[in-house]
């Protein structure tokens, strides 16, 4: 590794003040801390540091995304080739069978690839100069983002539309707030909104969700979209909805794994257990209102299928669970899960517009996060306050 | 009478070059330091020039602020240099002391009442050994404390054995609090950690109200202790000192003299020796380590790693520390370092792949890299886990940062001081440096409520 070390060492005079490579001093300095953790000491305050952080933070979630992120592939093909055989959504087994797994991977993994490349490509360049302009150093956030965001799309979704959305939602959903750690929309979920509402074409409907170019048959309805129609009748078997083998966005469908995630990510310290469950609990709950309520074949749907059904589970672990935009006291987190977890609900069954919910009632909850927070501090300070009054009124 | 107090959040790092119970021969010095940096926020003005022959007890340094309290000689000698830094900063006056200490015999007032009290305490210099809450800096003598605090154990890592360092010392340690009973209209907490305060020393030392408090590192602080038994409102004073300093202020009393001698403890990995010492404050650390060091890339600490001051080995002990720490520094580059597992690393968390293999009794060698780079405030709940406070640190921390005096005030300010925030900053993932930005906002508030 020592080539590595005086390689960067003979090159960087030139990105220092001064250099003629001045102007990309944030790029050199962001691959530099990429290779090696800089050579700093503790200069005040505590002498020793841990070896965490927020690279190797990132690290974790990507780590709890990679299997998912394969299975999204692998999953692409199958719904691909399952088509093109007309074959029924639980006979993957066949499908698997008739044309090998690997093919079905390779097809997955082409179609992809670009998105996830164009995801962080599109992303990172506006880091960089935000960064570069800012004299900033690059920060790691969008590692993550980026890989969601690619998770989060339809596997049709014209990489064109992909590369706008990242960079309206990067540039107005954090840079302009002034970057990682002060944005209060998570990105990722900015840039599927964005789609949504000015590609609606290539958000929503039936064509979407599998990638089936040159093909007659182009009908791929999610689980979701059954429910919404009121024909979940149709609907997969649950065995096949939570290891995933359903058509939906790129991460969402296999529910198995996002739930070894989540239990990865609380293990590690990564992510929030009380979002997660509270989440769980919310949507739990008015799942339960609606299946006693009954009105609407959608409402009769055993609560427990929707946490199988569309993206609520992958957002409650990886959307809700974002540090940044999720509520950032103990109990204020209790309730924002709670209120996510119902929102969704109330969006997915009550409102006939929007199939999926957990887009955008997490969103909903990011702009309400700050107020939840704000009642929770004000009771700390209201608690605070009596105990003076108390202590004052015994002395006199 | 006893309570017994819990803590569950804190952590004790696992920290190698634990001291054995075994004193170390004494050894002289030509230098002695008083550093006046060490009596924060104080404005001094400087009594003695170069040359100089002063007697133990002697005044070294008047407060401008305050000037009833000066800063006196902890060793007989004569002022060989005064240093200055930049801005003319009083940074160092070097003493190099006589063949045998010489006092200066304080008059022992014959009433002990309060007034009489105070006024030999700032006679003598010992005053600056008592501090208040809030903020944490040196008492004012015309307040009155509702109570005075002493934590009779340090828990931070490597913290010499509480029983150890006042070993026989019971006698001055009695005489101590029966005067400083005087200060306050209300009790004198003495607390006590029975895992860690295993001698019978407190059990017969009457005047005080005793507590016992259980859990890992910060429940030695005074702020936690304070927490539990009866926090600090807007307004309330309280005065907190150290079992050594009740004893500097039992023997003033019982002999007129300004006896600053105290064991301190050498601790560290990059040690070869260690073990306890007795000796003065501003002991030049050459003294102390220079033949007791593995090598040569070391930082040098006077205090604990997590709180205190960067002496290096041409420094001196500083005048409040009884823990001298050498680790090794962390300059080097870490290929990868951010990804590597790292499994024969300390972590408290589970990110690093240690967790798999560590076992309790492993101790770790930990070194001054920060292993990372400043990042914007991320996680919102990594702080918890190590803050035992009814505050929420990240919301004070931001209130700081903005300059909210009035939320700094209904966030809890008053309640904590900046060791306090010593663990959080330890495993800040963002790296961000919590102990100087509470500082910073207790600064603040002397500014604007003085």
């Amino acid at each position: 590794m020592n080539w590595v070390r005086s390689f960067l060492d003979k090159i960087k005079p030139n990105f220092e003040k001064g250099g003629k490579l001045y102007f990309l001093h944030s790029t050199f300095e962001a691959f530099e801390v990429f290779f090696f953790v800089p050579n700093k000491v503790t200069e005040k305050g505590s002498h020793i540091r841990d070896y965490v952080d927020l690279k190797r933070l990132m690290t974790h979630v990507l780590i709890a995304l990679a299997p998912i992120v394969l299975f999204g592939m692998f999953n692409v093909g199958l719904q691909h080739f399952r088509l093109q055989l007309g074959l029924d959504i639980d006979a993957w087994g066949q499908v698997v069978k008739e044309i090998g797994f690997w093919r079905i991977f390779w097809y997955g993994f082409l179609r992809i690839l670009p998105i996830i490349v164009v995801s962080y490509v599109s992303g990172l360049a506006v880091e960089f100069t935000s960064a570069q302009i800012r004299h900033h150093q690059v920060n790691e956030g969008f590692l993550v983002t980026g890989m969601l965001i690619a998770l989060i799309v339809p596997p049709t979704i014209p990489l064109w539309m992909l590369a706008i959305a990242t960079i309206f939602a990067v540039i107005f959903g954090k840079e302009v707030f002034g970057g990682t750690g002060m944005n209060f929309l998570n990105p990722a979920l900015l840039t599927r909104a964005f789609l949504f509402f000015a590609y609606p074409a290539s958000m929503t409907g039936d064509a979407i969700w599998v990638a089936s170019k040159g093909l007659d048959v182009i009908s791929g309805p999610t689980p979701l979209a059954l429910a919404a129609q009121n024909q979940f009748a149709q609907a997969p078997s649950l065995l096949t909805m939570s290891l995933g083998f359903i058509p939906g966005s790129i991460g969402e469908t296999s529910k198995i794994l996002i739930i070894l995630a989540a239990i990865y990510l609380i293990f590690t310290g990564v992510a929030n257990l009380r979002v997660m469950i509270s989440a769980l609990i919310g949507a739990a709950a008015m799942g339960i209102i609606f299946n006693l309520w009954g009105a609407n074949e959608y409402m009769q749907i055993p609560f427990y299928y929707h946490f199988f059904i569309g993206g609520f589970l992958f957002g409650a672990v990886f959307m809700a669970t974002d540090p940044v935009t999720s509520a950032q006291t103990p109990t204020g987190k209790i309730y924002y899960g709670l209120l996510i977890g119902i929102f969704c609900m109330l969006i997915r069954v009550i409102n006939p517009a929007y199939p999926e919910g957990a887009m955008l009632s997490i969103l909903l909850m990011n702009v309400f996060a700050p107020l939840i927070d704000h009642l929770v501090v004000q009771q700390n300070i209201n608690r605070r306050k009596k105990r003076a009054l108390l202590s004052q009124t015994i002395k006199s | 009478m006893k309570e017994h107090f819990k803590i569950k959040k804190g952590l004790d790092i696992p920290l190698a070059g634990e001291a054995p119970l075994k004193d170390l021969p004494d050894i002289s010095t030509d230098k002695y330091a008083i550093l006046p940096q060490d009596f924060r926020l104080l404005s001094p003005r400087l009594l003695v020039k170069e040359g100089d022959d002063i007697l133990a007890g002697e005044p070294i340094i008047q407060n401008k602020l305050n000037e009833n309290i000066f800063i006196t000689s902890p060793i007989s000698g004569k002022v060989t240099a005064i240093i200055r830094g930049e801005k003319r900063i009083l940074k160092q006056i070097i003493i190099t002391p006589n063949s045998s200490q010489e006092y200066k015999i304080f008059n022992i007032p014959n009433t002990l009442d309060r007034d009489n009290i105070i006024k030999l305490l700032l006679e003598s210099g010992l005053w600056v050994n008592i501090k208040q809450r809030p903020y944490g800096i040196i008492a004012n003598p015309s307040d009155m404390p509702k109570a005075i605090y002493i934590s009779a154990f340090d828990s931070s890592p490597l913290a010499p054995d509480p029983d150890y360092l006042i070993k026989d010392e019971e006698e001055s340690f009695q005489k101590g609090i029966d005067i400083i009973k005087n200060l306050t209209s209300g009790p004198i907490y003495l607390n006590i950690s029975s895992s860690r305060n295993k001698s019978d020393f407190y059990k017969s030392i009457k005047n005080i109200e005793l507590h016992d408090f259980e859990g890992p590192h910060p429940v030695g602080n005074v702020s936690v202790q304070i927490s539990k038994i009866s926090p600090i409102n807007k307004g309330d004073i309280y005065w907190y000192l150290y079992p050594q300093d009740v004893i500097f202020i039992g023997r003033l009393f019982q002999n007129g003299k300004l006896d600053l001698h105290k064991k301190i403890v050498l601790t560290g990995s990059e040690l070869t020796e260690r073990g306890y010492i007795t000796t003065l404050p501003g002991m030049s650390m050459q003294a102390l380590l220079s033949n007791r060091l593995k090598q040569n890339n070391v930082r040098v600490i006077s205090g604990n790693v997590l709180t205190g001051t960067n002496a290096g080995l041409d420094g001196f002990l500083s005048y409040y520390d009884n823990q001298i720490t050498v680790i090794p520094e962390g300059y080097y580059y870490d290929f990868f370092g951010w990804v590597a597992p790292k499994f024969t690393k300390y972590s408290p968390s589970r990110m690093i792949m240690n967790w798999l293999i560590r076992s309790k009794k492993k101790k770790y060698v930990l070194d001054t890299n920060m292993h990372g780079e400043e990042r914007p405030f991320v996680l919102s709940d990594q702080y918890d886990k190590y803050f035992p406070f009814d505050i929420y640190p990240v919301y004070l921390l931001k209130a700081i940062l903005s300059e909210n005096i009035e939320q700094m005030e209904n966030l809890g300010i008053y309640e904590i001081v900046e060791e306090d925030f010593a663990l959080p900053e330890y495993v800040c993932v963002s790296k961000i440096n919590l102990q100087e930005i509470v500082r910073k906002g207790l600064d603040l508030m002397i500014k604007e409520t003085t």
